[in-house]
C-alpha cells in the first residue's frame, strides 16, 4: 500500500490549553454510536465547545480567526483515557493534521500515528511561544519538520521530539502497518502453531 | 537468565521485527464489542480481507445495550443499528458472538474470564482500554484502536513497541473496609495518571497473593488510568482454581499440561525490572475521588485540596479546574457531600463478589429518599448467579433498581445517564468531565461498599461507620 511519506506538516495552529485532556473530552461517548467514522469532526470537543442547548461557548475552535487551523497545541498527557480511535479520527476529520503537546497518552499516540497524524512533543515554554505567535497573528504558518525535529513559526524555531518508531513509520510512508503485517502472515502462523492455546 | 512474565509472553508471541523497530506481535486472543469494531469490519470489506483466525476472536455486546429493556428493536435506533451490525459482521466473518440469546452476554472484560477464554501466558487485545483487566490471569492484555482491530482481524498480529516493566508491590495487610478498588485508586494517586506511560505494571506482594481473581481483575482493570497500557499478576493456584472447569478452559490431560505451562510463565525469582515501587498495605484507606481524573483522590476521612496550597502552578490550575467542575469547596471534608445517584457495576466492579460483599451489609437497609440507585451486573452470568443466591432481592428490597448486564452508566452510551449536574457515587473507573452522560454530570469513584454507603445515607460516607465493615 503506497502511503504518503509524512516528513513535514505545515499549517495554521490553534491552542487548546490544558493538561490531561481525555478522550471523553475530545469526543464524548454519546457521539460514538455510529458504524463509520464519517461526520465525527463535527463533534470534536463537543462539550467544551457547546452548551447543552447547542449554542457555542467560548472556545478556541469556535473563534472565526482559528477556522481552518490544522495543527493543535495542548498540554501534558493529551488523549488520556479510552482507546477509542474515534478521538484521533474526530481530530483528523475536523481537519487537524498534527498535534504538538507537552506529552501524549500511549494508546492515543499509537492510534494517531496509524492514521498518519503526527503527535510531537515540545516543551511548555516553546508551545507557549507558538501560541503567542498564533494569538498575535492567527495566520502564522507553523511548520513541523519531522526529519529535523524542529517546528518553525514567525521566524522562530523550537525543538520537537517524536517517538522514533512513529517518526520512522511516518517519514517512510509506512504508518499504516497492514501491508507489512500481511507480509508476516506466514511467520505468524508458524508462531501460532507452537502455542497450544491457539490451536485448541 | 531469569525473565519477567512480560518478557516470556512477549518473546513467545513475537513474530518478527518491523522496519520501524516495532514488533509484529501475535495476538492470541482477540475480543471485540459493538462500538469500536464496526469500522474495522468496514475496512476489511473495503480491502477485501478475510479474518485470519476467526476462532481466536470472540464478540459480545456491552456498551450500548439498554439495561432495562431486553427486546429488540431498541428504542435508540443508533444502538439498534450497532448490535445488528455486529451480529451481521460476526456471521459474515465466522466469529463467535456471545449475543444476548446465548445467556453469555456481558461486559467484554467480564465475559472473557467467566468463559475461561482469558488464560495465563497469552496475549489479548481488544478495542477497549480496560482490556488490561485480563492481566489478572498473567496474560499480557492491552487496549487497541479500530485500525489495529482491523490488523488483528486480518493477520492475528499487530505492530507494537515493547513495554518496560514496573513491579508494584503491596505488602502487609489491608485495613478493615479497604478493598481492591482502594488499592488501585491509591496506586494511581501515588504514581500519577501518566506515571505508567511506557510501562506494563506487574502487581505483586502479599496483598495480591491473597487476593481473589476478581480482586486482581479490579486492580488490573484500572492500570490504564495510571497511564500503564497493561497490568498483570503472576498466575498461581488461585488463578488455576478459578479457571478449572470453565467452558473454554483446557480439559483432561490438556488441563495438566496447561497448568504446567502457566506455572512456568510466572516471573522468575531474581528477574530484573525496569522499576520497582513498594507500597505498605496499611497506608491504604478507603479512597474516593474529588476531581476529574482518577488520580485526584483522597482517603474518605480527607479534605478537598486547596489550590492555594498546591506545590506547583500546574497542580494549582488542575485543582482549580476540577473544583470548579465538581462544585466542591477547598478544605471541605469529602465525607458528607450530597449525592444524587449511586451506580454499582462496570468492568471494574460488576462481578459476583462485588454484589455479594455489598449484599452482606445492605440487607435490611434502605436507599435514602431521593437517591436513584442502580445495580448493573457485569454479565448475564453474574446476574443469574446473583439471582440464584437471592442477592438481587437484597438490592431490590433496599431500593436499588436491579438491571440487565452491560456497561451502563460507566460511560452512558445507553439510556443510563446522569442528568444535569447530578453527582454520582460510582464503582466505575473514570470521573472525566461528562463521562456519565451529562456534559455537567459529576462522578466520585469509590469501591462498591462505599457506593452502597453513599446510597443509604444520601451522601459520600465512610462504609466502615455506616455498615461497621470489618472485612479483610
Amino acid at each position: 500500500m503506497a502511503l504518503e511519506k509524512i516528513t513535514r506538516v505545515a499549517g495554521r495552529a490553534v491552542n487548546v490549553p490544558g493538561n490531561d485532556i481525555d478522550t471523553d473530552r475530545i469526543i464524548p461517548a454519546r457521539f460514538m454510536k455510529c458504524v463509520t467514522f464519517d461526520g465525527l469532526g463535527e463533534y470534536l470537543f463537543y462539550d467544551m465547545r457547546r452548551n447543552a442547548d447547542g449554542s457555542e461557548k467560548a472556545h478556541p475552535l469556535n473563534e472565526q480567526r482559528h477556522k481552518g487551523a490544522s495543527i493543535l497545541l495542548s498540554g501534558v498527557n493529551f488523549g488520556c483515557g479510552s482507546s477509542r480511535e474515534h478521538a484521533p479520527q474526530a481530530l483528523q476529520k475536523y481537519g487537524i493534521r498534527a498535534v504538538i503537546a507537552e506529552g501524549f497518552a500511549e494508546i492515543f499516540l499509537g492510534n494517531s500515528t496509524t492514521l498518519g497524524m503526527p503527535c510531537v512533543a515540545a516543551g511548555r515554554e516553546d508551545i507557549a511561544r507558538i501560541a503567542a505567535a498564533v494569538d498575535r497573528d492567527p495566520g502564522t504558518e507553523v511548520v513541523i519538520d519531522l526529519v529535523g525535529s524542529r517546528a518553525t513559526f514567525a521566524g522562530q524555531s523550537i525543538p520537537v521530539s517524536i517517538r522514533e518508531s512513529a517518526r520512522d513509520a511516518l517519514v517512510k510512508g509506512m504508518w499504516d502497518p497492514i501491508g507489512e503485517l500481511i507480509e508476516g502472515a506466514g511467520a505468524a502462523g508458524r508462531v501460532a502453531s507452537g502455542l497450544p492455546y491457539m490451536s485448541a | 537468565m531469569p525473565k519477567t512474565l512480560f518478557e516470556k509472553v512477549w518473546d513467545a508471541h513475537s513474530v518478527r521485527r518491523l522496519a520501524n523497530g516495532q514488533t509484529q506481535l501475535l495476538v492470541g486472543t482477540h475480543l471485540i464489542h459493538e462500538v469500536t469494531s464496526p469500522q474495522a469490519f468496514g475496512m476489511m470489506r473495503d480491502l477485501g480481507l478475510k479474518v485470519a483466525m476467526p476462532h481466536r476472536t470472540f464478540a459480545t455486546v456491552d456498551h450500548i445495550v439498554p439495561t432495562d429493556q431486553v427486546s429488540e428493536p431498541y428504542a435508540d435506533p443508533l444502538a439498534d443499528a450497532m448490535i445488528k451490525e455486529l451480529r451481521r459482521s460476526c456471521a459474515e466473518f465466522g466469529i463467535t458472538f456471545f449475543d444476548r440469546s446465548t445467556g453469555k452476554q456481558g461486559i467484554v472484560h467480564i465475559v472473557g474470564p467467566e468463559q475461561g477464554i482469558t488464560q495465563p501466558g497469552t496475549t489479548i487485545a481488544c478495542g477497549d482500554s480496560h482490556t488490561s483487566t485480563h492481566g489478572a490471569f498473567g496474560a499480557i492484555a492491552f487496549g487497541i484502536g479500530t485500525t489495529q482491530i482491523r490488523d488483528v482481524l486480518a493477520t492475528q498480529t499487530m505492530a507494537l513497541g515493547r513495554l518496560k516493566v514496573r513491579r508494584v508491590e503491596v505488602n502487609g495487610r489491608l485495613r478493615p473496609g479497604v478493598y481492591a478498588k482502594d488499592v488501585i485508586l491509591h496506586i494511581i494517586c501515588s504514581l500519577g495518571v501518566n506515571g505508567g506511560t511506557g510501562y506494563a505494571y506487574e502487581y505483586a506482594g502479599e496483598v495480591f497473593d491473597r487476593f481473589s481473581m476478581e480482586e486482581r481483575m479490579t486492580v488490573c482493570n484500572m492500570s490504564i488510568e495510571g497511564g500503564a497500557r497493561a497490568g498483570y499478576v503472576n498466575p498461581d493456584e488461585t488463578t488455576f482454581a478459578y479457571l478449572k472447569g470453565r467452558p473454554y478452559s483446557p480439559k483432561g490431560a490438556a488441563w495438566d499440561a496447561a497448568v504446567a505451562r502457566w506455572r512456568a510463565v510466572a516471573s522468575d525469582a531474581g528477574c530484573a525490572y525496569d522499576d520497582v515501587v513498594r507500597i505498605d498495605a496499611a497506608d491504604i484507606a478507603p479512597t474516593v475521588t474529588w476531581g476529574i481524573n482518577p488520580g485526584q483522590g483522597i482517603p474518605i476521612t480527607g479534605i478537598v485540596p486547596d489550590p492555594a496550597k498546591a506545590a506547583t502552578v500546574d497542580e494549582r490550575s488542575s485543582i482549580e479546574e476540577a473544583l470548579a467542575y465538581m462544585k466542591l469547596l477547598p478544605g471541605a471534608p469529602i465525607k458528607g457531600t450530597k449525592i444524587d445517584v449511586a451506580f454499582l457495576g462496570s468492568c471494574t466492579n460488576g462481578r459476583l463478589s462485588d454484589f455479594q460483599e455489598v449484599a452482606r451489609y445492605l440487607k435490611g437497609r434502605r436507599v435514602a429518599p431521593g437517591i436513584k440507585a442502580i445495580a448493573v451486573p457485569g454479565s448475564q452470568g453474574v446476574g443469574l448467579l446473583c439471582e440464584e443466591l437471592g442477592i438481587d432481592k437484597v438490592f431490590r428490597d433496599a431500593g436499588f433498581e436491579w438491571r440487565n448486564a452491560g456497561c451502563s452508566m460507566c460511560l452512558a452510551m445507553n439510556p443510563d445517564k446522569l442528568v444535569g449536574d447530578q453527582l454520582c457515587a460510582s464503582s466505575s473507573n473514570r470521573n472525566f468531565k461528562g463521562r456519565q452522560g451529562s456534559p455537567t454530570g459529576r462522578t466520585i469513584l469509590m469501591s462498591p461498599i462505599m457506593v452502597a454507603a453513599a446510597a443509604v445515607t444520601g451522601s459520600v460516607a465512610d462504609a466502615r461507620e455506616v455498615f461497621g465493615v470489618n472485612a479483610n
